[in-house]
């Protein structure tokens, strides 16, 4: 039996263990905020927030994360009113908004990390996340927002 | 001859095609009659038009009905429907903000509900062709007046005054002269009692006093949503007892299934069946391919499954397909004379006379879609009834496919819309709605249907490959006296008719018989390309190829001719007026003429702005280069220019790229920024990566690894985006494909600024560090 913290809730899993994350969160516990876009870790769709650092959830098993801390996309603020989700809004980044979870972890993380990136260091940390809509610029726009307060 | 007389829209095509085989029923419907169902709904007339679209000839036509489309809650709530997918273009926002506006209600108390796939019920609802506000400007306006009238005319009696002197104003309606208001929610009642207005005696707005539209600052319904993972995408739906299916498909297209063994698959972990899945022969429109599908109690049991499969597959016709031995085909007919589509004056003669003839032939591969969501569709199939939960782009024509595949009536399918990770023309085609449903029926419970990316990429309906060849014959003073452009790619037409070798004419009305260029000598022609593997619609289409090709060869020109590229650009569009080619089947977009001409005052403007925004000819750094392109797509009028910066490795960067875009009257021009934006990055993601090549009949690329898209960290620094302020009465026109098509040829015409290199071969890849 897998046991794993999700946005503050105990969790258990007694099937494959080898399953990905990301097939637990949607499929099992019903999380659908993490998104699947490659698989392969190309696309960060599916990015979560394990113990403080953005992880790909599609490469990612279930006993990876046993006894660890995982953040998804509905667990990052109560009310959706993180910094970096304010900022979304405030740009209105989104396009079709498929990829924004995965985007939106991995910002949160980022600034977690460094609270006020450079132009540079955020399309370095941003780099593995594709949006086919093209919404590039105001995902940065909207990360140098949320770094200087919404 | 072209196999299709007159495709004005992009499903329905079979109708076209093989016309002795359609019932009755099919050509009524073709018409927009439907027997035995009396529609309140007015139809539109012209007579209510400042203009008139192409929207009635689309199939089902236009619904104008404030009972269909609007409810007043007692509390004011106001609901309003959205018939159109929303892909990312906005429409779910524009379109049930443009009835808000003309009934007065405030935006803030409007809920926007999705509707399902109901074509009599709600008029066309193919969202595809940059055709949104195009056609339901006018008819959400005369929605939300008629609703307006009607709440107006319920106040009117209950005051006992005449309607005249009553006005709707922000949710409320007011007796001026009294100072008496009452809220929508209150009059709701008696409002839906009213009869519905005819359109002619609706009084529009005077566009002076919106408060939404042409302003854009609304944000997208969705957007709280989306940013807290709570957006409802097809992938997301989930229903109790649900199974999750992955498929395992034919690697080449038209292959068979000759044998499998599910052993392997069987013993991985929550897998609970396989089990076939029918396949149709090819060509065969939207149908599946077939295979075999892994059932499991996850999506992630399922991929390990499907993975383990032992298959044995026959490949069919299909199985030699090669990408480099296809495109030395392509090249070779665009040499020699073809299918003659538009022809003025003399070409050949004026050609051989030139003082100078340029030429350039340019390839451009196939594309894959890779929406985010890869295709996904749940199924609910019990009895003779199906219910179906998809991201498609064509409610309506999912609806009718799936009736048909299953043999059931099309009323008894439900097709409920969720959100579309992207759609680009993917999500056109309803293949995995249609999977879905097969396996829903044969399982006898719910299933998803989940596509991986490698699915996804492999047996996508890809966008053609082409081979485009211009010449142009200049006289001694660098004038172009003659044009032949040749256009060879295998066709859409294919993927609904075995053996169509030649475009169809709305594909020849992108980009290449509608080329705007005064020239007294013209020459287009069309060369015969087979297909073999399935074709389809990619944002912007066939319009990619053409405007990458002339705009190329208008840089070209430039070089040949030591003139400025705008100059040389302006110079052959030449002077403003309405050009009207010499074409039999002229496509226009399925838009009348009268209402869209091709007008060369409006391409030169969008050129002339953003040569000023954008400033043209400004010193750029060594290494860097300026580069423009203008095209007219979707009856919409755009330019971009690129400043492109290559380093002495040959490794590019894009600093900055300008836009104007002229799309008639406009709805959210918030949205619309946003969409040239995200062109930009689609066009740069073609021209330096995107390339799907087949051997053996087989795709060879797989994921975003080997199927790139541009990442942030090579995106343009800045886009700026510049809209052409409308005329009165303008019409509305295309802003969701349009921008891609100038970005690839402005950007090569910037390489070679900057490099002296021209790129005719796309994509760009490793060109440049040769």
């Amino acid at each position: 039996m897998i046991k794993v913290k999700i946005n503050g809730q105990e969790q258990s899993w007694d099937g494959d263990p080898d399953l990905p994350l990301l097939w637990f969160l949607r499929d099992e516990a019903g999380l659908t905020g993490t998104k699947f876009g490659c698989g392969q870790a190309l696309c960060g769709s599916c990015t979560v927030i394990v113990d403080k650092q953005a992880v790909r959830s599609c490469i990612t098993s279930i006993n990876d994360v046993a006894g660890r801390e995982v953040t998804t996309i509905e667990g990052l603020h109560p009310n959706g009113d993180h910094p970096v989700q304010k900022a979304w809004r405030q740009v209105n980044v989104p396009q079709c908004g498929f990829c924004q979870a995965g985007q939106i972890m991995q910002a949160a993380a980022l600034l977690m990390d460094n609270p006020k990136p450079s132009h540079d260091q955020i399309r370095e940390a941003m780099s593995g996340n594709i949006c086919r809509c093209g919404c590039y610029q105001r995902i940065e726009n909207a990360i140098h927002l949320a770094s200087t307060g919404v | 001859m072209n196999f299709i007389d007159n495709p004005t829209k992009l499903r329905g095509f079979e109708k076209n095609i093989k016309i002795e085989k359609v019932s009755r029923r099919s050509i009524l419907k073709g018409l927009g009659i439907t027997g035995g169902f009396v529609l309140a709904a007015p139809v539109m007339s012209r007579q209510a038009f400042a203009y008139e679209t192409g929207a009635g000839k689309m199939p089902h036509g236009v619904v104008v009905d404030p009972r269909v489309f609007v409810a007043v809650a007692p509390d004011g709530t106001v609901t309003i429907l959205a018939h159109r997918s929303e892909m990312g273009t906005g429409v779910r926002t524009s379109l049930p903000l443009i009835v808000a506006e003309e009934m007065e209600a405030d935006w803030s108390r409007v809920k926007v509900q999705q509707a399902h796939g109901d074509e009599v019920k709600f008029g066309n609802q193919d969202t595809d062709g940059s055709r949104s506000t195009r056609h339901y400007l006018i008819p959400m306006r005369q929605i939300g007046a008629s609703a307006r009238t009607m709440l107006e005319q319920a106040a009117a009696k209950r005051w006992r005054v005449p309607a005249t002197e009553v006005k709707a104003v922000n949710h409320e309606v007011v007796h001026g002269a009294s100072g008496r208001k009452l809220g929508f929610g209150e009059l709701a009642a008696d409002a839906a009692k009213e009869s519905v207005p005819s359109i002619e005696g609706l009084k529009l707005k005077d566009p002076k006093d919106f408060r939404y539209l042409g302003k854009g600052q609304v944000g997208i319904v969705d957007l709280h949503d989306i940013t807290t993972g709570k957006a409802h995408y097809g992938a997301d739906v989930r229903l109790p007892g649900m199974k999750y299916a992955v498929i395992a498909r034919p690697p080449v297209t038209g292959g068979k299934l000759v044998s499998f063994d599910p052993d392997a698959a069987l013993k991985v972990p929550g897998v609970e069946k396989v089990m076939k899945v029918q396949g149709w022969p090819w060509p065969s429109k939207f149908q599946p391919l077939g295979g075999v599908a892994v059932i499991a109690r996850n999506t992630g049991a399922a991929i390990k499954g499907r993975d383990a499969l032992k298959l044995t597959w026959d490949d069919g016709a299909n199985g030699k397909y090669d990408s480099v031995a296809y495109r030395k085909e392509l090249e070779e007919a665009s040499r020699k004379p073809g299918l003659v589509v538009r022809a003025e004056g003399d070409a050949d003669a004026a050609l051989k006379t030139a003082d100078k003839v340029v030429v350039g032939e340019y390839y451009l591969p196939h594309l894959a879609h890779a929406s985010m969501e890869p295709p996904v569709a749940v199924a609910d199939v019990k009895g003779d009834k199906a219910e179906i939960w998809a991201p498609v782009q064509s409610p309506g024509g999912t609806r009718e496919d799936v009736a048909k595949t299953l043999g059931i009536p099309e009323g008894n399918v439900t097709v409920n819309v969720t959100l579309l990770g992207g759609g680009f023309g993917r999500k056109s085609k309803c293949d995995f709605a249609l999977e879905a449903a097969l396996l829903s029926k044969e399982l006898g419970a719910p299933v998803k249907v989940q596509w991986t990316r490698e699915d996804d990429v492999h047996h996508d309906f890809l966008h053609t490959v082409s081979v485009e060849r211009i010449e142009a014959g200049l006289d001694k003073s660098g004038k172009v006296i003659a044009w032949r452009h040749r256009s060879v790619a295998p066709t859409i037409a294919s993927t609904f008719a075995a053996g169509a070798k030649h475009a169809a004419p709305f594909e020849l009305g992108m980009g290449l018989v509608d080329m705007p260029f005064e020239i007294a000598n013209i020459s287009c022609e069309n060369p015969e390309a087979a297909a073999f593997t399935r074709i389809g619609w990619f944002r912007s289409v066939s319009n990619i190829p053409r405007a990458f090709a002339v705009q190329s060869m208008v840089g070209e020109i430039a070089a040949a001719t030591g003139r400025d590229q705008k100059e040389t650009l302006l110079a052959l569009i030449g002077s403003p007026r309405i050009v009207k080619p010499a074409v039999k089947d002229m496509w226009n977009y399925g838009e009348p003429q009268d209402s869209y001409p091709i007008d060369t005052a409006r391409l030169r403007k969008v050129v002339e702005l953003v040569a000023e925004k954008g400033e043209w000819g400004r010193q750029v750094p060594k290494g860097h280069g300026l580069g423009i392109a203008v095209h007219r797509s979707f009856v919409s009028y755009i330019a971009t220019i690129v400043e492109v910066a290559v380093d002495d490795k040959g490794k590019l960067t894009v600093p900055r790229v300008d836009t104007a875009i002229d799309c008639g009257t406009y709805v959210n021009p918030e949205r619309i920024a946003s969409q040239i934006e995200g062109a930009a990055i689609m066009g740069l993601s073609l021209a330096k990566y995107g390339e799907i090549s087949f051997k053996d009949g087989k795709v060879q690329q797989k994921n975003f690894d080997d199927f790139q898209v541009v990442r942030i960290d090579e995106s343009p620094v800045v886009t700026n985006v510049y809209i052409v302020p409308p005329g009165p009465d303008t019409p509305p026109s295309g802003v969701g494909e349009p921008g891609v098509p100038p970005f690839a040829p402005a950007l090569m015409n910037a390489i070679f600024a900057a490099t002296g290199k021209r790129i005719r071969s796309l994509p760009l890849g490793k060109q440049l560090e040769a």
